[in-house]
């Protein structure tokens, strides 16, 4: 009962900081929200007992991109954009597709009337062991998609510097 | 325990809320971290199909998902970067240099 109240807790946390992130006119609070909602879906990671992805969410999301958003939003003009339009020129279009898809989803779980019939089964992995799980199969089972990653940090790391660089010699 | 629906249900949510404020917004920045919200929205679904698959194999995938959106957010703060320096916009609907 006392899972099932942090869960609701959590996800009205998560859905309306989310909500405030898309509407806010000013990117820092939007930031600072996103910020909030990345938190929130930690938490429902740890109420998941996936505590090393709860810990990859803080440090990374938190602590790196959201960082990196703050540097970004600081640099860029804020003074101008706060006295402009929000929303593009399309957004009732928009807005209808979104809330289509919404149908669309909503329809395929109502279709199953109890849900998508998948009952609550309890974790196999104990939660004192979910770190050592997860490196396990990570560097065993997964060892090939490990090296493209990395691979592919490499790559978005030299992009990003010779994308902010100020001129190509 | 809490259902395996329950943890859709918020993945759908978060999901069709980053769908929209990567459709109507016109700043960039918030476009990209509309697409942060969406991929959140992609890990707690693998997250909760792990615990009911009973394997971490999803939680792995998860970490695979957050790598992405790291390189995605790197190399995208880098192009905003570009972009405002050549056109002094973040806005969408401004950026036309391949429009003729």
């Amino acid at each position: 009962m006392l899972e099932l109240i942090t869960f609701i807790v959590l996800s009205a946390v998560t859905l309306v900081s989310a909500i405030l992130v898309i509407t806010r006119r000013n990117a820092v609070h939007s930031v600072i929200w996103l910020i909030v909602s990345l938190f929130s879906v930690g938490g429902i990671f740890l109420l998941q007992h996936a505590e090393f992805l709860f810990a990859v969410q803080i440090i990374l999301y938190v602590g790196g991109i959201m960082v990196l958003f703050l540097f970004v939003v600081m640099l860029v003009d804020i003074d101008v954009a706060l006295k402009q339009a929000r929303f593009a020129r399309q957004w009732p279009l928009a807005l209808v597709t979104a809330i289509l898809l919404l149908a669309i989803l909503g329809f395929a779980f109502y279709n199953h009337s109890k849900g998508l019939g998948l009952p609550a089964r309890p974790m196999i992995v104990a939660p004192a062991q979910n770190t050592q799980a997860v490196g396990m199969t990570l560097y065993q089972n997964y060892m090939l998609p490990v090296e493209i990653a990395s691979l592919l940090l490499l790559v978005a790391m030299v992009g990003a510097v010779i994308m902010a660089k100020r001129k190509l010699e | 325990m809490i259902p395996t629906d329950y943890y859709i249900f918020l993945g759908t949510g978060l999901f069709i809320i980053g769908v929209i404020g990567v459709l109507t917004r016109r700043n960039v920045l918030i476009i990209l971290m509309s697409i942060e919200l969406i991929l959140n929205a992609v890990n707690i679904n693998l997250m909760a199909f792990s615990q009911y698959f009973k394997s971490v194999d999803g939680q792995v995938f998860a970490i695979f998902v957050i790598t992405d959106a790291a390189a995605e957010a790197a190399v995208g703060l880098g192009l905003i970067i570009a972009l405002f320096r050549n056109k002094e916009t973040v806005n969408a609907d401004e950026i036309d240099l391949l429009k003729w």
